[in-house]
């Protein structure tokens, strides 16, 4: 009845499932950062991840370099996030989260807008920086994409650790734990907002660069990118780091194998059914200690 | 009393003026006129959510696009083609939806009710779009009008002058209904919900039973908005069950007044007056401008145009 599947298809579509959620962890991780500290849900988020690939290819266009675009687009997007948070959100701060998801709503339709004003609705392609390629089992796997997981995941665990270490770091936690004591502690708590904003974004934007020579670069991208992050967050539990990083690779990897089954459009549900079903069995999050 | 009587005055007043306007008004207005009562009905459907139990819905597309293609099943597969089975079957398809929405939706709460409802419009966008053989994917399903009839009575086809009077009377039937519901005691234990859930279900309530009726009854409403967008323009198609029209709808409601039930209609033709005035000096890019109201409007105007006749319409 059912037609096997070959196993290096499937040992192929892991790695695959790896690499894409290694972006999607860059993503997540700014998201739930972002939530964590100001209870912000940026539905505007897979919009600066879009916005960070424009900026990236349209730098790369007139420069040449990849790594002088990538560079750009983190910087640009992070001044850009910071901008946005001192204008649009610090003025909402502590009222109903859900005013908060209703005004980024409104930022992401003026972004993706914008994005198609500037740049037009055709597609851009990054170009990778690195091309070679090696064997696979039965295909020619592109060193790109292994690199593109491995930066990731240093970028992750550079926050990681300028959370851990540092200052601004324990400012931050400091921030997220008790925002008043924080304050009356001495912290510049709307300053580190901002700041946690910029940071955000500026992933954002790094993930949207990595991106563009996998998947292209279009206005339209970033619903995508607000979805699966979103999902992800859920998935992982809602402002914990760790988890939706383990979340975004579950969730890839999952998207990653159903589509050896079904079209990679529809492959998308098997990420919806998880969240949903994590949401009915585990809604505090797969992968967080069972809260007491 | 005398209060009572100023809200029937200034509803048989609007009403009027809704009846007479497509007597008056030029072809494109008169279309436009009957696209405002159907995009209101929409959004009015989801105020029940939003204003009344304060669960935001990104969803309502889904309900909507399901009414729309209820509709086109019942005017595709029974010859001849009858209205009151296109709305019965639009309903139902909406109906079959709502449920299956609201039971693991409603387990949720705030944001978490967002992500949900975001997520099963999307699954159910993606099953329509691909699902090519039954819903004609990505190009949809067109058909023919059905005739206005009340078997045994009358059977004529529509102009646009009495469509838009079959919709007006679908509409304001429609507002009746839910306003006696919002009314009702079910209703105000809905917007107990919204002030203090865990209030209410100390004092009893079962919550979770209040919102699945909630976002049935809401589902139910958008499932008609769907039938009738479908009858006024004769197709079905995946667009309308995109994300697109779901964040349209919390525009409308944002707009015009959460809690208001009128409100989110006034949103509604706010919007549309909006898209099309922009859209001839932006074209396309309206959204930007639009965005940045709504955006403003969300920060500085939370009550919206309306949200000043809250207290007066919800007596």
């Amino acid at each position: 009845m059912t037609v096997p599947i070959p196993i290096e298809q499937i040992l192929v579509q892991t790695v695959n499932g790896i690499v894409s959620g290694m972006i999607l962890a860059l993503v997540a991780s700014g998201l739930t950062l972002i939530f964590g500290i100001m209870d912000v849900v940026n539905f505007a988020h897979g919009e600066l991840v879009m916005l960070g690939a424009f900026v990236g290819a349209t730098t790369l266009a007139s420069t040449g370099s990849f790594w002088l675009a990538f560079v750009t687009a983190v910087l640009v997007l992070a001044v850009f996030g910071a901008a946005l948070q001192a204008s649009t959100l610090r003025p909402l701060l502590g009222r109903d989260p859900l005013t908060t998801i209703l005004a980024t709503f409104g930022i992401s339709l003026v972004l993706q807008k914008y994005a198609l004003w500037q740049w037009g609705p055709s597609a851009r392609k990054i170009q990778e920086p690195i091309t070679g390629q090696f064997h696979l089992f039965y295909l020619e796997y592109p060193w790109y994409r292994v690199a593109t997981a491995i930066f990731a995941a240093a970028i992750i665990g550079a926050l990681w650790l300028f959370l851990r270490r540092g200052k601004y770091g324990i400012w931050i936690r400091a921030a997220t734990q008790d925002r008043i004591m924080a304050s009356a502690m001495g912290i510049p708590v709307p300053l580190v907002h901002t700041m946690v904003f910029a940071i955000g974004s500026g992933m954002a934007a790094a993930s949207g660069v990595l991106f563009g020579p996998l998947g292209g670069v279009t206005q339209t991208m970033g619903f995508d990118f607000t979805l699966r992050a979103f999902i992800v967050v859920v998935v992982g539990g809602m402002g914990n780091l760790g988890g939706s990083i383990l979340a975004s690779i579950f969730v890839s990897l999952l998207e990653a194998y159903a589509s050896l089954v079904v079209s990679p459009a529809q492959a998308v549900i098997a990420s919806f059914v998880a969240l949903i079903l994590t949401l009915l069995f585990r809604p505090t999050g797969l992968f967080v200690p069972t809260p007491k | 009393m005398t209060r009572d009587a100023g809200y029937w005055i200034g509803f048989a007043v609007v009403l009027a003026l809704l009846t007479a306007a497509p007597l008056v008004l030029p072809e494109f207005w008169r279309r436009f006129a009957t696209e405002i009562l159907i995009w209101g009905l929409l959004a009015m459907s989801s105020d029940i959510l939003i204003g009344y139990t304060g669960m935001v819905s990104f969803g309502h597309s889904a309900f909507f696009g399901l009414g729309m293609y209820g509709a086109a099943a019942a005017l595709l597969g029974v010859r001849p083609p009858s209205l009151w089975l296109a709305i019965v079957s639009g309903l139902v398809g909406a109906g079959v939806v709502a449920v299956f929405v609201a039971y693991f939706s409603t387990r949720l709460r705030d944001i978490y009710f967002s992500i949900t409802t975001l997520v099963f419009s999307q699954i159910f966008y993606v099953v329509i779009f691909t699902w090519t053989e039954v819903t004609g994917g990505e190009n949809g399903l067109s058909f023919r009008q059905p005739p206005f009839s009340i078997p045994g009575v009358v059977s004529t086809a529509f102009t646009p002058v009495t469509l838009h009077w079959f919709v007006l009377g679908v509409v304001a039937l429609s507002y009746l209904v839910l306003r006696r519901v919002t009314q009702s005691p079910f209703g105000k234990v809905l917007q107990a919900i919204r002030e203090n859930e865990a209030r209410t279900r100390a004092i009893g309530y079962p919550i979770e039973r209040y919102k699945i009726v909630a976002v049935m009854l809401s589902g139910l409403f958008a499932g008609l908005a769907g039938v009738l967008y479908a009858i006024q323009n004769k197709f079905a198609a995946p667009d309308f069950v995109f994300f697109a029209v779901s964040g349209e709808v919390v525009i409308f409601n944002v707009m015009g007044g959460m809690g208001t039930l009128v409100g989110p209609v006034a949103g509604a033709a706010f919007f549309l007056l909006l898209r099309e005035g922009l859209s001839r000096f932006f074209t396309e890019y309206y959204l930007i401008p639009v965005g940045i109201i709504f955006t403003l409007m969300v920060m500085f105007v939370p009550q919206g145009l309306l949200g000043f006749l809250r207290r007066r319409l919800n007596p």
